[in-house]
């Protein structure tokens, strides 16, 4: 091993040295009202990281195959840096308020240190660095949960994310030791071809296996496993919420489907099954309490939930279309969550409100808001100029091409379902009529950026054939 | 002495603990007892790796290894778990479960 090969773990060391520059300056300003301006850099550092993690680069492992270095692992890296890019430009307005003062960067460092976990999980190549990985990404993201120090909301929101993650890791644990009393082992590849030879599956190894799912499902918010997700969404900081329902989520299930791709590929038959029924119970579920949210922040939370049962479509049909659909699928979710998030984040800071009710006729003071709102929604619900149309059609096509039709009909109530709730704030923001509504808001500049670039992704990555194409390339299936 | 102990004993044993955190993660009303309950959970967690490493795969020390990181790691989330929950106790002057929760729905 020489200096050269270090260079296959690139997404982690820069995202390393950011933290330790982001901490050095901390340290060092004397000036405690400067921070912001620290925030600032921070931002620029990470958007050339991400930057950076376009140009191409070596494929390897390392470690002893522990890190797997891959195009694929790069490339879902590189949408996550996406959406930390917009949440970080998102917060910088929250930020800058007076309570804040003092700890903009530890905002971002958490980010970053929760994103380094999110890098290490999905690059593993044995259960050991998952775990550490997963925990990484977990545990600040608790802190980041709490960082509201002084609203009630926000440290309850912040334990309940902590006990039910360290109980979700518990299960998952538990799931672990019995695929080792099988296995041997905890390299992934190994697991595999150990597997392989076995004639028929040992009952322990399937109960581990659903162990494993249990655990990554509370990680991904998947019924009957969800019931942290509304209070903590709700009580987080804004951007913290939409970095956890986007990007926290985002990682989970690409790792979950890297694992069930790759050490439980001759176990398809049975946990098929499994995600299935999870993933049927997550979307009804999802979408019947969505229908009766009032509070922005819980109702998109529901809405995540039910959109991590779609994005499960994907991950049924192992196949190489399959992977490529859930990439696909996040990519997009993560430009039309997030301009949701933006919106409702915009107008939560400047007024307070987070009812429904309260967006009535807001297209007559606020055109430009109210149509990114539209836009987003209708991309979460899948109506076709949006690209979330194009991303929901080929989670369908690729569950229906391996003749799951029941599922995909279940599906497709759903989005019917779905399309209520969705239009529910659209109805309010044209329609309805409203004496008091929001007065014209003038927000900052960077969060006029990561708008902006949530609404181009939104409109052109449905239509950029070639993103679909070297997702698919790079995706491989059982 | 201790090899006389077959393996499946230690695994009821650790199967036992691990339900024990369960009930209490589920049923206790005060945070540190829920806290307490979760450090159960991992450590019969503990006791799997260590029992299966030392009995089925004796030549690679890999549970061993892994039992030492989840030890680690379940200090890390207590660290954090005991800062919230003293934050909790400042704003809402009580720890249990019942107080502390304003969101409904």
């Amino acid at each position: 091993m020489n200096l050269q090969t270090f260079l296959l773990m690139r997404h982690e060391i820069i995202l390393m040295i950011i933290i330790l520059v982001m901490l050095a300056a901390e340290i060092f300003s004397d000036d405690k009202k400067n921070t912001y301006n620290l925030s600032i850099i921070s931002i620029i550092l990470f958007a050339i990281h991400t930057i950076i993690g376009y140009l191409p680069g070596e494929q390897g492992t390392l470690f002893g195959k522990m890190y797997i270095n891959s195009e694929l692992t790069v490339q879902m890296k590189n949408i996550l840096n996406i959406g930390v890019l917009i949440v970080l430009l998102q917060a910088s307005q929250w930020l800058r308020k007076p309570e804040n003062e003092g700890k903009t960067t530890e905002f971002s460092l958490l980010i970053y240190s929760t994103l380094l976990g999110m890098y290490f999980m999905i690059s593993s190549g044995n259960f050991l660095m998952l775990f550490i990985g997963l925990e990484t990404a977990t545990i600040p993201v608790a802190t980041l949960a709490a960082y509201d120090k002084y609203r009630n909301q926000s440290s309850e929101a912040g334990i309940k994310l902590l006990l039910s993650s360290a109980l979700s890791s518990g299960i998952l644990l538990f799931g672990l030791s019995m695929i080792y009393a099988v296995a041997g082992t905890f390299y992934f590849e190994q697991i595999s071809s150990n597997l392989a030879t076995m004639s028929h599956t040992p009952a322990l190894l399937a109960l581990g296996m659903i162990f494993f799912i249990a655990g990554m499902a509370f990680k991904i918010s998947l019924v009957p496993f969800h019931l942290w997700t509304a209070d903590v969404y709700e009580g987080a900081p804004v951007p913290v919420t939409s970095y956890l329902s986007v990007v926290s989520k985002g990682a989970s299930v690409f790792i979950f489907t890297i694992v069930l791709y790759t050490v439980f590929k001759s176990m398809l038959v049975l946990w098929t099954d499994a995600v299935i029924g999870i993933a049927v119970a997550t979307m009804i579920i999802g979408n019947l309490f969505a229908l009766r949210q009032k509070n922005m922040k819980r109702f998109l939370a529901f809405s995540s939930i039910a959109q991590a049962g779609f994005i499960l479509l994907g991950t049924v049909a192992g196949s190489q279309f399959g992977m490529s659909t859930v990439l696909y699928f996040v990519l997009i979710y993560i430009f039309s969550n997030l301009a949701a998030f933006g919106v409702v984040s915009i107008i939560s800071y400047s007024t307070g409100k987070e009812s429904m009710n309260d967006y009535k006729g807001l297209y007559n003071t606020n055109p430009k808001l109210s149509l990114i709102m539209m836009l987003a929604l209708f991309s979460l619900a899948g109506i076709p100029p949006v690209a979330g149309f194009f991303g929901k059609f080929f989670l369908f096509m690729a569950s229906a091409e391996q003749g799951y039709y029941y599922f995909v009909l279940i599906a497709v109530l759903n989005t019917i379902i779905s399309l209520y709730y969705y239009l529910l704030p659209v109805k309010a923001m044209f329609i309805d009529t409203n004496e008091t509504p929001i007065e014209p808001l003038k927000s900052e500049l960077l969060p006029k950026i990561a708008l902006v670039l949530c609404v181009v992704g939104l409109l052109v990555i449905g239509f950029a054939s070639p993103v679909f194409e070297y997702l698919k390339e790079i995706s491989f299936g059982i | 002495m201790f090899e006389t102990i077959p393996l499946t004993h230690i695994l009821i044993v650790s199967t036992l603990m691990f339900f024990i955190g369960v009930f209490g993660f589920l049923v206790r009303r005060n945070l540190i007892t829920i806290l307490m309950s979760v450090e159960l959970i991992l450590n019969s967690v503990n006791i799997n790796f260590i029992a299966i490493n030392k009995f089925l795969y004796p030549e690679r020390l890999e549970g061993l290894m892994f039992s030492i990181f989840v030890v680690a790691v379940a200090a890390a989330e207590a660290a954090v778990a005991i800062a919230i929950i003293i934050n909790i106790y400042r704003r809402f002057s009580s720890i249990n479960v019942e107080d502390v929760s304003e969101m409904k729905g």
